[in-house]
């Protein structure tokens, strides 16, 4: 198998008598799209905040691309290539759509002790904000509020700051939460032309997309990991249809 | 051309400011000088404090321990060079001294540390523990004036005369006054600049949404820390020219309510703008001298004032005054 680009060991969490995540071993191989599926509460959201580092870790440790960054703040995370989407929408609401992407590329384009030029007119700035905006079709929105885009639009925008950095791992956490049919289709045919580009963890609740892009899925419940492996073996085991898609189908 | 009102707008303030002494002269009353040096010094401190908190959402509530330390770092040094005593009874060479040149970067140096130390540990807060322990901290420096008796303690110090400089008459209230405004139209332009560039950007996005600009790879707190830093030093700037206005150093300068009228100076002239705090200062000082002939509670009126303000002018006159005309 392929060297993983991540890679976790015993990853646990606690919140009081909720085991979040209960010794969580996962390896996403670089180049990889890999899903992470499994039902509300199951501890998806808590895995992603621990791997970008928002969460802290109880037990265990996470190697990202050879290093250890178990105990890495977040954003030194995010300049060794991790970024990410949440759950519930994160943008800079008051900012124009273009300074939202601008301040991502910004945040990878050297320190901002910058104290005298302006910003909004530095050209390195705003090329590859627009860049990462025509890259996930919202270049026509730039100049826009990003507070007063739809939501499906906001969860391009999102996209398009995690990808600004130029990552090697994305982590997006349900993308198409909350998302209408055809705004849902769009993007996930953004995350299929993506997947040559950068390697992604994906939690997602819609199986069609997790089943049709996935390289490996894994099923996480009670914060544990049931099973890890191709869509075709996920379908194929027992555990799984018994413990979640079955009952997933049910409700 | 360019009709935009925020372009001429702070411009048309700097020529009204400017135009003060001759004003004063041509009416034949002094004390406006005098009256509007306070308003530029006083400015300069508000709009320092609109740098973090209208940018960087940073309410604090203790930005008159900056005036207070830059006034007390000239009045200190000013008592010793009066005395001829030694700043430190073991360091007999170390004089004070009433040279401007020296003492008003001092003053800014010290401010700065201050405010390096102070930020360090009150930006690990947030929201109103972040208010409480910027006002725990100049209640400190507060008290701390006031233990000290060598320096007047809760009566404060009388400076003999203004620090000096080359070139400038400090003595005369014009000259004074033009330095003062020199300081202010310097300060206005350097913040401009900041928030504007990306250290500014920084700031607006960590005040918005400080867990998406972690995630984005920004350390937000250094950026909070060197913008505390920085009001913190331009507040102490302010606090070395106003004890020379006053050549009289007293607590009270750092007392809470100081902080508040600072904070109602911004929120008064406009939040977010650097601009919109001179013409607060301006108007809360106007209107203390005027009301104040009538009724020691002037408060009173001032109340309902901002009321309607943050009611219905969301970013304070300055914003309403350039917005309006829009239409
Ligand atoms: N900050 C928190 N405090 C307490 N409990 C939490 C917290 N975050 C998550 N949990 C709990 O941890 C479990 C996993 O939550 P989460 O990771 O959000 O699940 P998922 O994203 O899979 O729906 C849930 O039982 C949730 O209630
Ligand atoms: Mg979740």
């Amino acid at each position: 198998m392929a060297e993983a680009l991540l890679c976790t060991r015993g990853l646990s969490r606690r919140f009081g008598a909720v085991q979040a995540t209960d010794h969580v071993d996962l390896d996403v191989a670089a180049g990889t799209l890999h899903a992470v599926i499994g039902p509300n509460g199951a501890g998806k959201s808590t895995l992603i905040g621990q791997l970008a580092g928002e969460i802290a870790t109880d037990a265990g440790r996470i190697v990202f691309a050879g290093d250890d960054i178990t105990r890495l703040p977040v954003h030194r995370r995010a300049h060794a290539g991790l970024a990410r989407s949440f759950q519930i929408t994160s943008i800079f609401s008051g900012f124009s759509v273009r300074e939202n992407v601008a301040l991502a590329v910004q945040a990878h384009a050297g320190h901002s002790f910058r104290f005298w030029r302006r910003a909004d007119r530095e050209r390195g700035l705003n090329e590859r904000a627009e860049a990462m905006l025509a890259r996930v079709n919202l270049g026509d929105e730039a100049q826009r509020l990003a507070g007063e885009l739809a939501h499906g639009q906001k969860r391009q925008l999102e996209l398009a700051m995690a990808l600004a950095g130029n990552p090697r791992l994305l982590l997006l956490d349900e993308p198409m939460a909350g998302m209408g049919a055809e705004e849902g289709a769009r993007l996930a045919e953004l995350l299929r032309s993506l997947r040559d580009e950068v390697t992604i963890l994906l939690v997602e609740h819609d199986m069609d997309v997790v089943f049709s892009l996935s390289d490996q899925i894994t099923v996480l419940i009670f914060g544990r990991v049931v099973i890890t492996g191709t869509p075709e073996a996920i379908r194929a085991s027992d555990e799984v249809q018994a413990a979640y898609l079955g009952e997933h189908a049910a409700c | 051309m360019d009709i935009e009102p925020r372009r001429w707008l702070p411009l048309i303030g700097l020529a009204a400011l400017a135009a003060v002494p001759l004003i004063a002269a041509l009416t034949d009353d002094p004390y406006l000088v005098t009256i509007f040096t306070r308003v530029v010094i006083l400015a300069l401190a508000a709009a320092s404090l609109d740098f973090i908190l209208g940018y960087g959402a940073m309410v604090s509530l203790g930005h008159a321990a900056f005036l207070g330390i830059g006034a007390y770092t000239v009045g200190i040094l000013a008592h010793h060079h009066q005395s001829g005593a030694p700043l430190l009874e073991a360091v007999p060479w170390l004089t004070g001294t009433n040279a401007a040149l020296i003492s008003l970067p001092l003053a800014i140096a010290v401010a700065a540390l201050c405010a390096l130390l102070i930020g360090a540990l009150s930006l690990r807060t947030r929201a109103l523990h972040f208010i409480m322990i910027t006002l725990a901290f100049a209640q400190m420096f507060f008290f701390l004036f006031i233990a000290m008796a060598r320096y007047g303690g809760g009566d404060g110090m009388v400076m003999w005369q203004r620090n000096t400089l080359p070139l400038i008459n400090t003595g005369d209230s014009v000259q004074f006054y033009y330095l003062c405004l020199a300081f202010l139209a310097g300060s206005v332009f350097l913040l401009r600049r900041i928030v504007a560039a990306r250290f500014g950007r920084v700031l607006r996005g960590a005040a918005e949404n400080e867990r998406r600009m972690a995630a984005l790879g920004f350390p937000v707190f250094r950026y909070r820390l060197a913008a505390f830093t920085l009001a913190g030093a331009i507040g102490g700037l302010a606090g070395a020219l106003m004890a020379n206005l006053e050549t009289f150093v007293s607590p009270s300068l750092l007392h809470w309510s100081q902080s508040g009228e600072l904070m109602v100076m911004v929120i008064l002239g406009g939040l977010g703008s650097i601009y919109g705090p001179v013409l607060g200062a301006t108007l809360f000082i106007m209107l203390e001298e005027t009301l104040a002939a009538w009724t020691e509670h002037w408060m009173i009126i001032l109340g309902p004032i901002l009321i309607l303000v943050v009611l219905y002018a969301r970013r304070g006159l300055f914003g309403w005054l350039t917005w309006r005309r829009h239409g």
